[in-house]
């Protein structure tokens, strides 16, 4: 999950009211009894569990003590919480040395991809986790994601990022411009933009950048990866990679975009004045929008699926036990995994007060996914973004692949920014990310 | 454990015998042996764990492939593999030349700037030299986060003041300074211009009080005028100032690391224009998971730098 808040079923921002819901769901769970824990809880001595986390997913965790606490009152938890980046380096330095390591730690689904390359994370296939049995409780592809090549399952998912389109209702209404208009082709899609940019002025999204992150996830054959296929070949001189650099460079140089980059001044300053009309991103980003990027939006904004039928994921958040942390608090370890991600009530809980969309299917009928988000204008976008989440599919990662998308964005760069051939760029991309693929 | 005080009065105090006081002072003084060890102790205890250890460990980890998040056992060894590796790699050669643009672009502007401002402050500010000396050094010493946040916000393209400062002489399009290779370069220069150029003053300030007035005086009776007295006195005089700030800033200008890294969103910007080799390396490291390449860089890095102090030695160091 992101580090933001959604609007509240009344579309106001959630405060002493999150609290009172978490501390409901806490209640819940508590009466939620785990299978076979009742022996482990009554045999436990005095023992302290550690969780390391980051923003959310911190709070998300710091809710649901008191429930833990209720079925486990033997054990203290401490959570350490740091900023997103330190936290992952932190993780990366503590299974590293085997020093300071935390007995639970939340990662980050970019994050699992690299820690899944090494032997640190606990393969939770094998007993006494048996998470195989778990696997059809969970959106498919996030169970998948934290699923390696041999098979282990080396962390449970808690929330996912379904990615959805965000738009500015109002701007396209100015300019005449529908929904299907967005969403039938990544062609009308452009020829929307040019009509919302000379009606109203505001650039179709904010970088071009953005168009081609989603088009790449378009596509992609079973087993094969974003950037590499099973055997390490580089896929980037593909159809999708070109098509992908094609609409980048079409909506370049029609001025489609506003050339800023994800977090900056520029961009919040792009929504904030209506400047930016629309934006692929993760449906978590409605409630950073609602809460501190634009609530002066509010009631603005609808929610669509992706152009062309296109579903990808974008962030997500999952609990791995590192191998070698302390073993007697293993067990410990995973009964507050499974009370996070396997009961309903915490899920909903957490995605009612923070935004976290759940991860587990059997939350997936709760009246809440109906309710009208203010917004968004009264539309019930949750039903959207559960959809999507069923549709997406896992896609293979590969050691490399953050390297491979920095490679691809900056053979991008030179595209729009140096008039560089999309044959030469990607040709030049394939030679680079393919001399990596066996580091 | 406590132990039980003597029962010493005032008149047997007085009547300890002087071989007594001599051994009780000699349990309590060093040996001048061991005198150097015990004092320099500290500093040394804290070298070899926070410098030589890594330093080493870094060397080691240059010859080895390795999973980190396997743990420190999953190392292998494979020789001279790392170095090849980075002495091929494109991206760190590309570093290497942003790094040398930055170092030139920030480095030489500091010094142009800094002696003649030197003097100036030297020769014509008397009342607030302090205060004045004090605002040239306030970059050097402030956060840099806070100016990165500071300057980011300035050179930002829509609602900067640098753009909208610009826009009220120039009806142009405008600037793009962090997203454009073209811009970012100079944008970073400017930045560790700004930071580091009121350091130099400071450091040539002092250097020319210690040149003797009576050298001006008597250039001044012998018909020198002002540029000459600079070109003959100052300058030769400031010589060893300005081996040491150079050198400051060529092992600086090379290691060039948190003003790129904030201004670019650690991403190192469009066409990777703002990454430098000591970003590069970190980026190897944390971001791709690649310790034992970075390790290498490093230490391809550090002979960089060593090559080039030497030079700079050569070049400004004393001549006899």
């Amino acid at each position: 999950m992101q580090d933001g808040r959604p609007a509240g079923p009344d579309g106001q921002p959630v405060g002493p009211n999150r609290r009172a819901c978490l501390a409901g769901a806490a209640g819940l769970a508590a009466s939620w009894a785990l299978p076979g824990s009742a022996a482990w809880a009554a045999s436990e001595a005095r023992q302290h569990l550690t969780i390391a986390a980051y923003p959310a997913v911190d709070k998300v965790i710091k809710a649901a003590l008191p429930a833990f606490q209720a079925l486990h009152p033997n054990v203290e938890v401490q959570v350490i919480s740091r900023e997103f980046a330190d936290h992952h380096t932190a993780m990366t330095t503590a299974l590293t040395t085997a020093s300071n390591l935390p007995n639970l730690m939340t990662l980050e689904v970019d994050y699992l991809g690299r820690f899944a390359r090494g032997i640190g994370l606990e393969d939770l296939t094998q007993p006494p986790y048996n998470a195989l049995q778990y696997r059809d409780r969970f959106v498919q592809y996030a169970f998948d994601q934290a699923t390696d090549k041999t098979g282990a399952v080396l962390a449970i998912p808690t929330d996912i990022g379904a990615g959805t389109l965000l738009y500015r209702a109002d701007l396209m209404a100015k300019a005449g411009v529908t929904e299907a208009d967005l969403t039938s082709s990544w062609e009308s899609y452009v020829a929307a933009g040019l009509r919302v940019r000379a009606a109203t002025g505001a650039y179709l999204l904010p970088n071009a950048r953005d168009i081609k992150d989603i088009v790449i996830r378009t596509g992609i054959q079973p087993g094969e990866g974003l950037f590499y296929d099973k055997q390490s070949k580089a896929l980037i001189n593909t159809h999708r990679f070109h098509r992908a650099f094609e609409l980048s460079l079409k909506v370049r140089q029609n001025k489609l975009d506003a050339q800023v980059r994800p977090w900056s001044s520029d961009w919040a300053e792009g929504f904030r004045r209506g400047a930016i009309s629309t934006q692929m991103v993760g449906a978590w980003m409605a409630g950073h929008l609602n809460n501190w990027l634009a609530p002066t939006t509010r009631g603005l904004w609808r929610s669509a699926q992706l152009p062309e039928g296109a579903y990808a994921a974008s962030g997500g958040t999952f609990y791995a036990i590192p191998r070698r942390s302390a073993p007697e608090m293993k067990p410990v370890a995973w009964e507050f995994i499974r009370m996070m991600t396997l009961s309903r009530e915490q899920q909903l809980g957490a995605f009612k007060a923070l935004d976290a969309f759940p991860a587990l299917l059997e939350t997936y009928d709760d009246p809440f996914f109906e309710q009208p988000i203010e917004f968004l204008g009264g539309q019930p976008g949750r039903l959207l973004w559960r959809e999507a989440a069923r549709r997406i599919k896992a896609v293979q990662v590969h050691k490399q692949d953050h390297f491979a998308s920095e490679v691809v964005n900056t053979e991008l760069d030179k595209v729009l920014d140096q008039g560089k051939s999309i044959e030469q760029a990607l040709a030049d991309a394939q030679r680079l990310i393919q001399s990596r693929a066996l580091r | 454990m406590s132990q039980p005080l003597p029962a010493v009065s005032a008149t047997t105090a007085a009547a300890v015998s002087p071989s007594t006081k001599s051994r009780r002072r000699t349990r309590l003084q060093l040996s001048t042996r061991w005198a150097p060890y015990v004092l320099l102790g500290p500093f040394l205890v804290l070298f070899v764990v926070f410098g030589l250890y890594p330093l080493l460990f870094s060397l080691y980890l240059a010859f080895q492939s390795w999973e980190p998040t396997s743990g420190l056992h999953a190392m292998q060894f494979v020789g001279f593999d790392n170095f090849a590796f980075a002495l091929q790699d494109e991206w760190f050669w590309k570093s290497l030349s942003n790094t040398g643009w930055l170092a030139l672009a920030s480095g030489v502007p500091q010094h142009l700037v800094a002696i003649p401002v030197a003097c100036f402050i030297h020769a014509r500010i008397k009342r607030f030299r302090n205060l004045l000396v004090g605002a040239y050094f306030v970059p050097y010493i402030t956060s840099t986060v806070a100016i990165a946040i500071l300057f980011t916000s300035l050179f930002s393209t829509d609602y900067g003041l640098i753009n909208s400062g610009l826009r009220a002489i120039w009806n142009g399009e405008p600037i793009d300074w962090l997203n454009k290779p073209g811009t970012i370069k100079p944008t970073i220069a400017l930045l560790v211009f700004w930071r580091y150029v009121g350091f130099n003053v400071v450091l040539y300030l002092a250097a020319l009080q210690t040149i003797p007035a009576d050298l001006y005086e008597a250039a001044t009776i012998d018909g020198a005028k002002a540029w000459q007295q600079f070109r003959y006195i100052t300058l030769p005089s400031l010589r060893p100032a300005i081996l040491f700030g150079v050198t400051l800033s060529v092992i600086g200008g090379l290691q060039l690391f948190e003003e790129p890294f904030i201004l670019t969103n650690g991403k190192g910007g469009s066409d990777q224009a703002g990454m430098t080799t000591a970003f590069y390396l970190f980026r190897m490291a944390f971001d791709f998971n690649d310790f034992g390449a970075a390790s290498a860089m490093s230490w391809l890095l550090f002979a960089v730098v060593a090559v080039l102090t030497w030079a700079t030695h050569k070049a400004l160091g004393r001549r006899t």
